[in-house]
């Protein structure tokens, strides 16, 4: 004849007992919460990261290829012969990948630094050399004026459109558009004001002068591009626009293959990856803190069947089973953490709450797989390190126990 | 019917043996009312937990209605106790987060009995305690007399054959004390076996049968018409 408890019998009792000790019952529930919602917000955080990022991509542009001179050597490829320099990346190679069916739209662009300046005031800004095409290839929308003419890009005009920053800082209140501003030594005619566009990947765009790439090229006194933007017609495209570029400028280089043109979706896939593991080791890290009030339950456990042998041995006298003993203490130590567990999730959702009020722009969401692994280490904790005093509660010895001695 | 024979129980203390019990042979009928005294040390609480299977003798034999206990395993000494054992301690050993009911019902609730029959069955240990008003109750709002009541009701709910007493009155005063000796007699005409372990000249020689102990054996069994 095997005699069991009912359920609902074994879970008041062991509510009562916790209930009887109510500091320590709260203290245990604290520590488990909060390894609990240490793990949640923690990949929280790391989940937002990886979201932030995933969408920054996304706003530099869709389907987009960036070609830089010079091969890189990552691909493992035979390292440049010694003096065979790469060819310059002109502007004439970028504008021969519009022949390509699958190139929608191609931004050559020329970079540098350098100092803008209306009247007494003067910015040392990023100038970029592009042309019409960089503005809907990169999402950037033009709050005044007009973008950039799209003329032969072989030209330079004087003409330039500025940040909403830089507009600020050299105009203050005067009327910026139709005037002319200098940079380095050269008068440009303001005819666009980008929209409040903020940053993208620590490029603040309300910082910065765009130009014609050809005037560009002169500021900076140099033929060759930094680098050139492809937009390939549809994500089916880019396997095939990447591998077009490459053969048109191989067959402008004289066969020589001196160019690196990296996908945007494998640079962003690499991101997704890196920050994915991240998110998972951050994971792991909060969850040692599981582990720290696994070890706090036990030892509380082990305080409690010290000083409840009186009642383990009572138990025993009226005729419960060792195995019995063992469970009523189990399903304390599973109760503590399960319900350290659900208060720890409560905390974590909101503590995104609160971020997310404080943050609105930073999309932090816990991972799916988050919660239910929090909780469900919480408990197997509780069960793991519930086992010892448990165990050692059953094998009291009740004439010992009940004896006081 | 307790049947024991040849019942030794030593204990190891360092390198010296203790034999708290030593050839103690007890033949009890059903229903019959034992008082076992005896100096400090002489074994008797060794003896009442022995008879209660909380102990296990070293050597002997000790047969329950007949059937052999001592070679029984610890699942089934645990049963036996469920069912036909109850103890009543001199310290009340009631558990202080529970009401006196729930003290009374855990006896029940361990063995899992169904909580409508559980609540009957407590009623009715209560109502003839004369603890109803005190059901609900803490073990810490109620005097020494009914805590030992409350904890002799628990003894019993489960409807037992044997009640073992270590010193019941021990923290009792004399009025309380009374009480108890006279709850526990009642139960014993109901039928009960009942076993006093006590200190009290006084409650032991209201037993129809009088044992003494003195360093482990037993000295003297007496029985016969209580004297007043
Ligand atoms: N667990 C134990 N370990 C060692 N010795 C023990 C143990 N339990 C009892 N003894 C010894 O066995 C002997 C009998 O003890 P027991 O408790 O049965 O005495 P008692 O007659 O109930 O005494 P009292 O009237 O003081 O309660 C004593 O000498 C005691 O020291
Ligand atoms: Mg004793």
């Amino acid at each position: 004849m095997r005699v069991v408890m009912r359920t609902p019998d074994l879970l008041s009792f062991a509510l009562r007992s916790l209930g009887g000790a109510r500091t320590r019952t709260l203290l245990m529930l604290l520590a488990m919460s909060i390894g609990v919602a240490s793990v949640v917000l923690l990949t929280a955080l790391g989940e937002g990261a990886r979201r932030y990022v995933v969408g920054e991509f996304a706003q530099l542009g869709t389907h987009l290829l960036i070609m830089l001179p010079g091969r890189s050597e990552t691909t493992g490829g035979a390292p440049p012969l010694l003096g065979a320099t790469p060819r310059d990346l002109t502007l004439d190679d970028a504008m021969a990948l519009l022949r390509e069916r699958s190139i929608l739209r191609v931004a050559p662009l020329t970079v540098g630094n350098a100092p803008v300046s209306y009247g007494s005031r003067e910015r040392e800004v990023t100038v970029i050399g592009a042309t019409a095409d960089f503005f809907p290839i990169r999402h950037l929308t033009i709050g005044s004026g007009s973008s950039l003419p799209a003329l032969d890009p072989g030209r330079g005009a004087s003409v330039v459109v500025i940040g909403s920053g830089l507009r600020r800082e050299l105009f203050g209140s005067q009327r910026a558009l139709g005037q002319w501003v200098r940079i380095d030594d050269r008068r440009f005619r303001v005819i666009g004001i980008l929209g409040e566009g903020g940053e993208s990947l620590g490029q603040d765009l309300d910082d910065m002068a765009v130009i014609p790439v050809a005037s560009a090229q002169v500021v900076f006194d140099t033929p060759s591009l930094f680098r050139v933007l492809i937009q390939a017609r549809s994500e089916d495209d880019i396997e095939r626009a990447k591998k077009a570029a490459r053969e048109i400028i191989r067959e402008r280089h004289d066969g020589e293959d001196d160019v690196t043109i990296i996908s945007q979706d494998a640079l962003l896939s690499t991101f997704d990856r890196i920050l994915g593991a991240l998110t998972y080791t951050v994971g792991g890290i909060a969850a040692i803190s599981l582990a720290v009030a696994g070890i706090l339950i036990m030892n509380v456990m082990l305080v409690a069947v010290s000083q409840r042998v009186a009642e383990i041995g009572l138990l025993k006298a009226l005729g419960a089973p060792e195995r019995q003993v063992l469970r009523l203490f189990l399903v304390e130590s599973v109760m503590l953490a399960a319900a350290g567990a659900a208060l720890g999730v409560l905390i974590a959702v909101a503590g995104i709450f609160v971020l997310r009020e404080v943050f609105p722009t930073f999309p932090i969401a816990a991972p799916l797989w988050a919660t239910p692994a929090a909780v469900g280490v919480a408990i197997v904790t509780g069960l793991v390190f519930g086992v010892l005093p448990a165990r050692r509660a059953a094998r009291l010895d009740p004439v010992h126990a009940l004896s006081g001695r | 019917m307790i049947e024991l024979t040849g019942i030794e129980r030593d204990f190891a203390v360092g390198d010296e043996t203790v034999h708290a019990l030593s050839q103690v042979s007890l033949s009890l009928p059903d229903g019959d009312y034992v008082s076992v005294m005896g100096p400090s040390g002489s074994g008797k609480s060794t003896l009442l937990n022995v008879l209660g299977l909380l102990d296990r003798p070293n050597a002997g034999s000790y047969r329950l209605d007949g059937v052999e206990t001592t070679d029984l395993p610890e699942e089934r000494r645990a049963a036996l106790r469920r069912n036909h054992i109850g103890f009543v301690f001199q310290a009340f050993h009631l558990v202080p987060r529970l009401s006196a009911a729930d003290n009374i019902g855990l006896p029940m609730v361990l063995a899992g009995v169904a909580p409508d029959a559980r609540k009957a069955r407590v009623h009715e240990v209560l109502d003839s305690l004369d603890l109803l008003d005190r059901a609900h109750h803490r073990p810490d709002q109620l005097s020494g007399g009914q805590r030992q009541r409350v904890a002799i009701g628990r003894a019993i709910v489960m409807k037992p054959g044997v009640l073992l007493a270590d010193e019941p009155t021990g923290n009792l005063d004399q009025h309380a004390g009374g009480e108890v000796v006279g709850l526990l007699e009642r139960l014993n005409g109901a039928g009960i076996t009942l076993i006093v372990v006590t200190h009290d000249p006084a409650i032991g020689r209201r037993a129809r049968r009088r044992i003494r102990m003195v360093d482990g054996r037993i000295e003297s069994d007496e029985s016969g018409d209580a004297h007043t």
